[in-house]
């Protein structure tokens, strides 16, 4: 039995105690099993301990109701069907984002470079509905778009995935720098397909015909939306769990060396899944442009592609986990910017808010992991 | 110790047990995998707390709760994993985390360290980097380390797996110089030999309970592992002859270098036949590792290189620069338990039915992969090998070491290889899985499988192969015949390189 897979480790500071009390006073043991009811009430109850604990500094620093700064959060996110969709609609970009990353990291690539994967998705959607607006039909231009934006994300992908492959070079800085590449990319499309111009923008792009813009659906404009990202998240929960790339991709993920012993082809598989993760990024940005915005600009990813990694990691890469967790970030970010504008609180007191929330979601995961033992003191 | 009790989660590692260590003795702690040794001897060395009982050291209750409690007492570990510093010298090393008043002073160290070395007849030099020195070298700087901070009770945590024959003599030198100076030793080993040479008293534990004690000199091998398995066992390795031997895989004049160019192997020929167990002997990092990858088309080799498989119907194949898969389309049934089981031939984190998936993914019909089969074969392999895991379920991590060899042995044989290879296959497991190994090899053997077999224990070796292939420094330095051969001819091979060839 290795010390490394085991338990009980006595940490430093607990003989600080020990000394003194000559007995470690708490010890922490690996749970072997743990229901899952049981670990989602210990979610709930990190939550609720959340709110508790941000209430609490919301009072002692702007005197303010916890109560009422809480109901302005839910205001701002679900005040109004307007506001709600608007958080249905981000929930989704963030989940498709999440989506996108989840093959990337289960095979252990650190993709941080969705921002830019995002922003190249956008470029490419935006390019077809400038020029191919007037000239194709609709359903011609939609299928147009989302190959061009899966495309446009995959080479985003694909570049380090193919630069690892053959030279392993670090993909964490590789991606991270490829985001930065996107961003000037996207500002010189900015300034190219400026209207009016001088404004520096792109403008609201096709605002008569709306042309490639996203049908309403059942008289909700962004159900489609929800409909795309819903697909990908079961193709991909399928994808990972049953399918035989999906299984290579873990065993990679696992062990490079344990892959080539079983006569996996561990280059084409970074290639082939980072091009993957890529597409759906690219995709997110096809739903943020042509589904959300109707224009392109640097923000267009607005940091979604950073915060997906939260989402991609606390769901261990179950994609219908993402749902939840993409819902309470964009909630979180919803309501932070209302109390924000209502209480005349700067956008500091929501990002503490985000904090204290986040901080105890990802310390809650500790206590499912591992249970502490007080010691009885005996004799 | 008395009624000390350990459990993680719901395992009892550790049972009310009670041992007992007295001053001027070798004691040697015998029990199979997952029987609670290294968990017994942690607490004493600091690692863990127990959970009930109490410890006693020279009479007086004691509470143990880190590594420097346990140092401050007199009692040090050696453990299987050296915890030292590459780029710092074996002083450095040896003084790393003590408190000592002044400044810093190598000359007195280092002089401290020679007395220490020179009272127990250890080799070593103050001075040298840990990354120069052999597996042997480190393992003394671990234990002079213990001696430096005053260690009268020293516990040793499976000191021999990694040493030769001959550095196993020393160690085991140096060990009754200490005993002699009034230190008490604990030793966990595996290999019985071993045991009956140098301790004086075999305490056995079995699934974490404590059986007893017995001087050594009233027991016996065979008493011992009845002891430590509760049942009697036999222990003779059978070696029938096949009816058929076959010519299998041939290699010639294979040559690999490593990335720094350094010739790992050099002009090594062969020929493995069906029908017959193929020892690989040598001091480890011979050039073992490269040979068996060679073959399982993991390694690349320098050109001249060959390795030509034969099959039944006498077709060749050239397996080199072949990839594993190249060669499973080749037809070739190719068998391989690498050395590194969870790093090379299982998935940790996956549980059984996934790592049985591993050989066979690419069957399923159509883009899913079938997962039917690999969890029948799961449940089978529990069955026939008695591996003892929760279910199919269980990330393989999770289960001890024996266990999880015999998921991956398991694995391998199922495929129904002409060719199986093993790199220490039975490296940290107790007596009866190592027998069960054994047998199986022997079994695949009389199928008509070849069988290359690359092992440590000489005694093994010689009991069970029909060939014996010695590697030094990546050169073949001969091959003899396994049972007219000694081991004492079989250790001045591995040392120094012989033109003699004797063919069987």
């Amino acid at each position: 039995m290795s010390s490394k897979n085991s338990c009980n480790v006595v940490s430093p500071n607990e003989c600080e105690t020990c000394k003194s009390r000559k007995e470690p006073m708490i010890r922490i043991s690996k749970r072997t099993n743990i229901s899952n009811g049981k670990a989602w009430g210990i979610r709930a109850i990190a939550l609720l301990l959340a709110l508790v604990v941000s209430g609490f500094i919301i009072f002692i620093i702007v005197k303010l109701s916890p109560l009422k700064i809480y109901a302005a959060m839910f205001d701002g996110a679900f005040g109004t069907t307007k506001r709600a969709w608007a958080t249905i609609r981000d929930s989704m970009m963030m989940l498709c984002i999440g989506i996108g990353l989840a093959p990337a990291f289960k095979m252990k690539f650190w993709n941080i470079g969705a921002e830019g994967q995002v922003l190249m998705g956008g470029i490419a959607t935006a390019f077809c509905m400038i020029n191919f607006g007037k000239t194709m039909s609709a359903p011609l231009l939609f299928l147009v778009m989302i190959i061009a934006s899966i495309v446009a994300g995959g080479i985003w992908g694909l570049i380090p995935g193919v630069f690892k492959a053959k030279w392993n070079t670090n993909e964490t800085l590789f991606t991270l720098m490829m985001n930065y590449v996107g961003i000037q990319l996207t500002s010189y499309c900015v300034s190219k397909w400026e209207s009016p111009p001088g404004s520096n923008s792109v403008g609201i792009i096709n605002q008569s015909t709306r042309a490639g813009w996203f049908p309403s659906l059942f008289g909700q404009a962004y159900m489609l939306n929800v409909i795309i990202v819903l697909i990908l998240a079961v193709l991909m929960f399928i994808y990972l769990k049953y399918s035989k790339q999906g299984y290579e991709i873990s065993v990679v993920g696992d062990s490079e060396n344990t892959a080539r012993y079983a006569g996996m082809n561990v280059k084409k598989i970074y290639i082939r899944t980072m091009a993957l993760s890529g597409a759906i990024c690219g995709i997110a940005g096809f739903l943020a442009v042509s589904g959300a915005s109707h224009t392109i600009s640097v923000s267009t990813a607005g940091g979604r592609g950073f915060t997906a990694i939260i989402v991609a990691w606390l769901a261990k890469f179950n994609t219908f986990v993402m749902i939840l967790i993409s819902f309470l970030l964009i909630f979180l970010e919803k309501g932070a910017i209302e109390i924000a504008s209502r209480y005349n609180l700067n956008d500091y007191a929501s990002s503490i808010i985000t904090g204290i929330i986040l901080f105890f979601i990802l310390g809650s995961e500790f206590f499912i992991n591992y249970k502490v033992n007080f010691v009885r003191k005996h004799n | 110790m008395k009624n000390v009790t350990k459990c993680f989660g719901e395992v009892l590692a550790n049972n009310k047990v009670n041992l007992e260590l007295r001053r001027g003795e070798i004691l040697s702690l015998l029990g199979e995998n997952g029987s609670g040794k290294t968990t017994l001897m942690n607490m004493l060395a600091g690692i863990y707390y127990p959970d009930d009982g109490q410890i006693y050291v020279n009479g007086r209750a004691v509470t143990i709760c880190s590594p420097k409690d346990a140092f401050d007492l007199g009692i040090g570990m050696i453990h299987q994993h050296f915890k030292l510093v590459d780029v710092f010298t074996a002083a450095e090393n040896i003084v790393l985390g003590l408190h000592e008043a002044g400044k810093l002073d190598r000359k007195v160290i280092a002089a401290k360290v020679r007395e220490i070395s020179d009272r127990y007849g250890f080799d070593i030099d103050p001075n040298q980097k840990v990354y120069d020195m052999t597996v042997s070298q480190k393992q003394t700087v671990e234990i002079v380390k213990v001696l430096y901070r005053g260690a009268d009770i020293l516990i040793l945590d499976e000191p021999t797996a990694v040493l030769t024959p001959q550095e196993t003599d020393k160690l085991f030198a140096v060990m009754r110089n200490m005993k002699k100076d009034g230190k008490a030793l604990v030793i966990i080993t595996h290999k019985l030999h071993e045991v009956m040479d140098v301790s004086d008293r075999v305490a056995v534990l079995r699934k974490g309970e404590y059986i007893g004690d017995v001087a050594t000199k009233d027991t016996d091998p065979q008493k011992l592992t009845d002891m430590m398995v509760g049942r009697a066992v036999t222990l003779n390795i059978d070696r029938p002859k096949a009816d058929k031997i076959a010519k299998r895989i041939d290699v010639q004049h294979l040559t690999v270098k490593d990335k720094d160019g350094v010739n790992r192997l050099t002009d090594v020929s062969f020929t493995a036949f069906g029908g017959e167990i193929l020892g690989i002997a040598g001091i480890s990092g011979s050039g073992q590792k490269q040979l068996l990858e060679a073959i399982a088309g993991l390694q690349s080799a320098e050109s001249g290189s060959h390795i030509v498989y034969e099959d039944a119907d006498g077709q060749q194949h050239e397996l080199l620069g072949k990839n594993p898969l190249d060669i499973t389309k080749l037809g070739v049934a190719l068998s391989f338990v690498p050395e590194d089981r969870l790093g090379m031939g299982l998935v940790g984190n996956m549980d059984l039915t996934d790592n049985m998936l591993l050989r066979s993914y690419l069957n399923g019909r159509g883009i899913f992969a079938d997962r039917k089969t690999p969890r029948e074969l799961a449940e089978k392999v529990v069955e026939e090998l008695e591996v003892v895991t929760p279910g199919v379920t269980t990330p393989i991590r999770k289960l001890s070491g024996g266990n999880v060899q015999k998921v991956l042995v398991g694995r391998e044989i199922a495929m129904n290889p002409t060719v199986l290879m093993s790199a220490y296959a039975v490296r940290g497991l107790d007596i009866n899985t190592s027998y069960t190994i054994y047998n199986l090899m022997t079994d695949q053997k009389m199928k008509g499988v070849a069988v290359i077999y690359v092992g440590e224990d000489l005694d093994v070796l010689l009991e069970l192969c029909d060939r014996i292939l010695v590697l030094c420094g990546g050169q073949v330095s001969g091959i003899v015949d396994g049972r007219s051969t000694t081991k004492e001819e079989v250790g001045l091979m591995m040392t120094q390189l012989q033109n003699k060839e004797v063919r069987a």
